[in-house]
């Protein structure tokens, strides 16, 4: 009975993503034994995790407007150019303001990149819905020339600002916590209940399962593109946002800079198929959470950071192969018939 | 242009010749509309600058840009079969590295090349295994590649690495004159015949129209009997030599390894398949409008070098303001033609 429970855990299509999770971060237990420990200090939470979670925001924010993109079929290369958008405009809005230390210019500078985000998303959605445009393609215009368009808004250079109210988004602190982190679980929690509590997710599965299908029944299927091509873009804006505000500066060329990459990542490590229809949000967390937690490890072990990428490369490659259905299906091919549950609980740890 | 013209004529219904000649233009329209462009951009820039007008200003859009050829020749095999291959940028600068570091060991430069190669081809052919037998997607295997290859370019070395051996300085000085005192570089034949021999592949041969079959119906393919799987992977493979080659190309030309260099290669390069006129869905395209969209794209920074004032980064506006007039173009045929 027992190992028929485990095997229905090992089903759960959260399963893997989670036990990779977990194997990481007891890694990182075992060679530094203090690292989940959390600590209090000044009246801010410090530890490794917190440490995770805040560096980690920018890319589950993004990776959770890329999930819904991705639901529908389609996916956003464009989101690390409006990232740098968003950054530059806010910045160059509150440099050129008569307060440039006030909330309310801090305030106007959120809406502005807001706004861009909201007219960027439009733009990508208009491309895809209305004129039919392969998704990689008509995001692919707005990855090569956003960040010329982020280089032209900065004036090339990088923009420093100096308005502690804009500075909080990214690194300041409320109720202990960062405050990236407590707008990255709104944004979560808020789409989650938009889309799960209402008609809006099955929707956006439906969209992704099969257009045609959605049409005919009676869905306007591009109305919901253009909301997922938006979403996907204010999130991309606020993630900007954090970014420019953490280090109080605009940078054009650098900020974001494959983050669409690892949004990606993210989704397909979470269990969310790249072929569109049904998504995770809470896969696609800890998909964000597996890409940090990598980076973390290699410190941790005292891997040269230079081999980062390289490290990276090869769990990517792995989590993948692991979550293939072909890959699945050889490693079930090597099990014993099915009703020989017993022998199965310790081959599936092995593949673990 | 021509091609606008008469795609125009068929609404006046002049019976089944003028639909079939309607088709084969429609084919190449897109291809047309590129070569068109780049007439009418060079054309403008002879307007605007007096010295844009030469046999000179033409050929070293081929010298500065024979890595970028080579890499759009293996991207519009990746391209044509409905993959993509994110990885090139980053096997180009990993090529550069291994290329810099051997030759500073002092290795025979024709074994570094051959080396270089090799390692180019077998990544390329990993990637085709685990797209092929593994059925993930081709973007994130190639972008698993790319972090790959720029990984193992930080592990060789984080400082650039200068290349002073005596064969690849020779090529990076090298010129071969041609008539009317203008000359190109080793790097452009080479480029050159490769853009050659890809166009027989695709067009002369099995494997290229196995290619072409993929990238129109895969499974139609596979039930006609195609070889699918060996295709699919050596396509890749090829894309992975063709990148190789392209850093081999690089590092004649700028006579150093750098684990940054050619970052962001690989958009302009799928950019430049793209302006060419090759579908991103595959199955429709050609590689030497491949080549003319190279030529887009380094005429456009040509313009911008001339030009004086404009800021680099109107380099990549416009490319992304090209990219969407193509991308538009090519919806407004598919439309008419189907």
């Amino acid at each position: 009975m027992k190992s028929n429970a485990v095997k229905d855990l090992l089903k759960h299509r959260l399963a893997w993503p989670v036990l990779a999770l977990a194997a990481l971060l007891l890694l990182n237990q075992i060679f530094r034994p203090d690292f989940l420990a959390l600590r209090m200090q000044d009246g801010h939470l410090y530890g490794s995790l917190i440490d995770i979670m805040r560096n980690g925001a920018p890319t589950i924010l993004i990776a959770l407007g890329m999930t819904l993109v991705i639901a529908t079929r389609g996916i956003d290369l464009s989101v690390g150019a409006v990232v740098a958008i968003a950054g530059a405009a806010s910045c160059a809005y509150i440099a050129a303001s008569p307060e440039p230390a006030s909330p309310s210019t801090a305030a106007v500078a959120v809406l502005v990149a807001v706004a861009a985000a909201l007219l960027l998303g439009a733009w990508n959605g208009f491309l895809v819905s209305t004129i039919g445009v392969q998704p990689i393609i008509a995001t692919l215009v707005l990855m090569t020339a956003g960040r010329g368009i982020a280089q032209l808004i900065t004036g090339g250079q990088i923009i420093s600002v100096s308005n502690d109210h804009y500075k909080a988004i990214g690194a300041g602190y409320l109720f202990t916590l960062p405050v990236s982190i407590l707008v990255t679980a709104a944004v979560f929690v808020a789409t989650a209940v938009l889309t799960r509590r209402t008609a809006l997710g099955t929707l956006i599965e439906a969209v992704g399962i099969n257009p045609v299908a959605s049409r005919l029944a009676g869905l306007r299927s591009r109305n919901i593109i253009w909301i997922v091509y938006v979403f996907s873009a204010v999130c991309a804006a606020i993630a900007g946002l954090m970014i420019s505000s953490n280090v109080t500066a605009a940078d054009a060329n650098n900020a974001g800079l494959y983050i669409e990459m690892d949004a990606i990542l993210a989704v397909v490590i979470g269990g969310t198929s790249l072929a569109g229809g049904r998504y995770t949000l809470v896969g696609t967390v800890v998909g964000a959470f597996i890409i940090q937690t990598l980076t973390t490890t290699v410190y941790t072990l005292g891997i040269p950071p230079e081999v980062t990428l390289v490290f990276k490369a090869l769990v990517v490659i792995i989590v993948c192969l692991l979550q293939a259905p072909k890959a699945r299906k050889l490693l079930g091919s090597f099990r014993p018939a099915r009703q020989v549950v017993v022998k199965e609980t310790p081959k599936e740890k092995v593949a673990a | 242009m021509s091609a606008l013209s008469t795609l125009a004529k068929p609404s006046t219904r002049k019976a089944t010749q003028a639909r079939t000649r309607l088709r084969a233009s429609a084919r190449y329209a897109p291809t047309l509309a590129t070569v068109g462009l780049f007439l009418a951009m060079f054309a403008v820039g002879s307007g605007l600058y007096p010295s844009f007008l030469s046999g000179q200003v033409f050929l070293n859009l081929f010298i500065d840009n024979t890595f970028l050829i080579v890499l759009a020749v293996g991207m519009t095999f990746v391209i044509l079969t409905g993959g993509i291959d994110l990885s090139v940028g980053a096997v180009v600068a990993l090529s550069m590295m291994v290329a810099a570091t051997l030759l500073q060991q002092g290795w025979n430069p024709a074994a570094v090349i051959v080396l270089v190669l090799v390692i180019g081809s077998g990544l390329g052919f990993l990637m085709g295994l685990v797209i092929q037998y593994f059925d993930i997607q081709p973007f994130i295997v190639t972008l698993a590649g790319m972090f790959l290859a720029r990984g193992l370019c930080y592990v060789i070395s984080l400082e650039s690495i200068p290349v002073t051996e005596g064969f690849f300085t020779g090529m990076a000085q090298a010129q071969i004159p041609l008539p009317g005192e203008l000359f190109i570089s080793p790097g452009v034949v080479l480029a050159l015949l490769i853009v050659a021999a890809a166009f027989f592949v695709l067009h002369h041969t099995r494997f290229g129209r196995t290619v072409y079959a993929i990238g129109g119906n895969e499974h139609s393919a596979m039930l006609m009997g195609l070889p699918v799987k060996g295709t699919k992977i050596l396509v890749y493979a090829l894309s992975g030599l063709c990148s190789a080659i392209a850093g081999i190309l690089f590092s004649f030309y700028s006579l150093s390894g750098y684990s940054l260099a050619a970052q962001g290669m690989e958009l302009d390069a799928i950019a430049a398949v793209v302006i060419g006129g090759t579908l991103l869905t595959g199955g429709t395209g050609y590689v030497l409008g491949s080549v003319v969209g190279v030529l887009v794209l380094g005429i456009v920074q040509t313009f911008i070098a001339y030009d004086g004032t404009l800021s680099s980064w109107w380099t990549k506006i416009v490319i992304g303001g090209l990219l969407l007039v193509f991308i538009l173009l090519q919806r407004l045929f598919a439309r008419k033609t189907a």
